[in-house]
């Protein structure tokens, strides 16, 4: 054979990616192309609409600074989120990377450990820990500190909360990658030209996990922003975010073009962070290359 | 700390001479050597990885650690950098103890196996590293950068990224950058065996060269012999954790203290048999092949005490009639290397001879039956513990 060979046959690989392909189509490009035409539909009164094509929808959404609060209050409490899982989730990765206990595996899965309890369940222990009647007011109270439970559940500081202890697992997990992927010869060669441990770190260790730190940052903001059930279980009215607005425009007020229109805008706009974050992913693995 | 009783492999008592730190072939010159080693143990946990390890090192000499891995040639030169806690011992790098230095105060030059260059800098990063960190001003630094790429023959590559370069150009650049700020000693671990076979007989050459060219200490190990012999003033054999001889290229190769050293550096053809008579300073030997060969011996043997007779391949004739300690024997395989060739040639023992002679008309064909002689006093005789009688 001159004709050189392939891992796979194509043929065959069709056949089996299709049926991923199919749901894919059926479940996913179809419903969001149904919305999207959705978005162009006229809203008659609630539960009806027409379909009669209109730009009214867009325009009410463009318009109406009350969608661009709910807008930017998503996108900074997502980043806000991505910032604090950074810096609270780097220490950890760090430490398993670093760390000489021969049983690594173990400390990796205590970070999987929380995924065996439902995320709503594991929402809802918040309102058990920051409630009026919750673990720490009671604390408080009888040890006398003070004399009023401190509002501390639906606020945003509480939606936050919950997004952390749903989001830090992943950081840890992004950050942790990039620091195994560190050839360690390199700190070692660093040390030996001079480095204090704290300078290797900051010469070699941290910019070689950028990459990962990156990625974690952005999965990060990309799930917090797209929450709903944290925001809805663990904020007061006033911190829902854009994902409870565009249920009670759809559920609520029973507006189903301006609900789709929504929708529309936080696809493109978390899909656009998304399409950041597979191309960081990209270079992150060159820079693994270079580094192997 | 462990007790010096309690080792479980005895050290062969009369390669004493050969083990002592600054034995042969050199003089030592005034002043503290570069590097000392006293009686250095590394274990880890309960695992000897070295053990009683004294040497001196001579400034500006290019010593090798040899041996095969795990013999702990790589923790020695590791503990010298300070990647490796020593458990008992000195370690003094120019008359200075440093175990306790921690290893970025070493001031040493540390060239890797897989090159270590930092990916995300360019190679004038890469080189100016080491001068970064001990304060010298930037003109400075870029003027010694361009003058050690000029050394490694890779001038103007400073704004390129170490994946833009071949695997010898890194290993070129790792030891531009280990050189760079003049350390007092340069440890290579391994540089060449990552490289193809062409460029690494190259790069032998050039690590060599500049090594000369800067006169800076270098402590190379490898478990190449040929690169320890072409590259060495000295050579340091390892085994399992021990010195088994330390000695110029020519030393370990022609008289080697140890079966080991034999073996391992250059396949020695192993002989064993019994004294039988003794003439003056030639030993008679019954082989246990049943031949009965010579052997200059460098004192008296008593008769019917075990040895072995180690031939160099080199010094064994083949096919052509004259001196003593002819044996017969059949070609088993011949491999022809163009000038020489290397044949094993059945003799009646164990393991075939190996005999490598230069070509002289037409190689030997297999099957062939051919007499095989070597020189008495082209042969080192060893005694029953393996150690060579001197």
């Amino acid at each position: 054979m001159t004709k050189g060979w392939k891992l796979y046959d194509q043929r065959l690989a069709w056949v089996l990616v299709a049926p991923v392909l199919l749901l894919l189509t059926l479940l996913l490009l179809l419903p969001i192309a149904m919305m999207t035409v959705y978005t162009f539909f006229t809203f008659v009164t609630a539960g009806v609409e027409s379909a009669v094509l209109t730009f009214d929808n867009w325009k009410e959404f463009l318009t109406d600074s009350y969608y661009h609060g709910f807008l930017w209050k998503t996108v900074r409490v997502g980043a806000i989120t991505a910032v604090i899982c950074a810096i609270l989730g780097y220490f950890p990765a760090y430490f398993i990377w670093a760390t000489t206990f021969k049983h690594k595996w173990l400390l990796l899965l205590l970070l999987i450990v929380p995924f065996w309890i439902s995320f709503t369940i594991r929402t809802f222990s918040w309102i058990h820990i920051l409630g009026e009647q919750g673990l720490i007011n009671v604390v408080l109270i009888r040890l006398g500190v003070i004399n009023e439970p401190l509002p501390m559940l639906y606020t945003e500081g509480a939606v936050i909360m919950g997004l952390l202890h749903f989001l830090l697992p992943y950081m840890i997990l992004n950050v942790y990658v990039s620091l195994e992927g560190i050839d360690r010869t390199l700190i070692a060669a660093a040390r030996s030209m001079g480095c204090t441990s704290a300078q290797a770190f900051r010469e070699v260790t941290l910019p070689l996990s950028i990459p990962g730190l990156g990625a974690g940052l952005l999965l990060c903001f990309v799930l917090a922003a797209g929450s709903y059930v944290t925001p809805q279980l663990l904020g007061g009215s006033r911190d829902a975010l854009f994902g409870n607005l565009i249920y009670d425009t759809i559920m609520g007020q029973l507006n189903w073009p301006m609900g789709a229109t929504l929708s529309i805008v936080l696809f493109v706009l978390l899909g656009a962070a998304a399409a950041a974050y597979s191309r960081y992913m990209g270079l992150s693995q060159i820079m693994k290359g270079l580094s192997a | 700390m462990h007790d010096d009783n309690s080792h479980d492999q005895p050290r062969p008592a009369s390669a004493g001479a050969d083990r002592d730190p600054l034995a042969r072939g050199e003089s030592q010159p005034t002043g503290k050597p570069a590097v000392e080693f006293r009686d250095i143990d590394i274990f880890y946990g309960k695992f000897a990885a070295v053990r009683d390890f004294s040497l001196a090192i001579r400034k500006g000499s290019f010593v090798t650690l040899l041996g095969p891995s795990g013999c702990g040639k790589t923790t020695i030169l590791r503990s010298i950098a300070g990647l490796v806690d020593i458990t008992s011992g000195q370690i003094s790098i120019g008359g200075k103890r440093v175990d306790d230095i921690p290893i970025y105060k070493r001031n040493i030059g540390l060239v890797f196996q897989n090159y270590a260059l930092f990916p995300h800098k360019n190679v004038f990063d890469n080189v100016a590293f080491g001068l970064k960190y001990r304060n010298v001003p930037k003109p400075e630094i870029v003027r010694r950068v361009k003058k050690a790429l000029d050394m490694v023959r890779l001038p103007g590559s400073e704004t390129k990224l170490p994946s833009q370069l071949s695997g010898g150009q890194q290993q070129r650049i790792a030891l531009a950058r280990a050189i760079v700020f003049e350390p007092e000693v340069l440890l290579l671990d391994e540089p060449l065996s990552a490289l193809d076979a062409n460029m690494r007989e190259d790069m032998r050459v050039e690590i060599k060269k500049i090594q000369r060219e800067t006169g800076i200490t270098a402590i190379f190990v490898t478990h190449d012999q040929e690169e320890a012999l072409s590259m060495s003033d000295r050579i340091v054999v390892m085994n399992a954790g021990l010195i088994e001889q330390i000695g110029s290229p020519a030393q370990v190769y022609d008289q080697p203290a140890t079966a080991f050293v034999a073996n391992f550096l250059g396949k020695a053809n192993m002989l064993p048999g019994s004294v039988t008579a003794m003439d003056g300073n030639m030993a008679t030997i019954a082989l246990a092949s049943g031949h009965v060969v010579k052997a200059a011996a460098p004192k008296a043997l008593t008769a019917g005490s075990a040895i072995t007779v180690v031939v160099r391949p080199q010094k064994l004739t083949v096919g052509t009639a004259g001196a003593a300690n002819r044996l017969s024997g059949r070609i088993v395989s011949t491999s022809y290397l163009g000038g020489n060739a290397v044949y094993e040639i059945d003799i009646g023992a164990g393991t075939p001879l190996r005999a490598n002679t230069l070509i002289d008309g037409q190689p030997l064909r297999e099957g062939e039956t051919v007499d095989v002689c070597f020189d008495p006093l082209g042969c080192v005789l060893l005694d029953a513990q393996g150690v060579r009688i001197a």
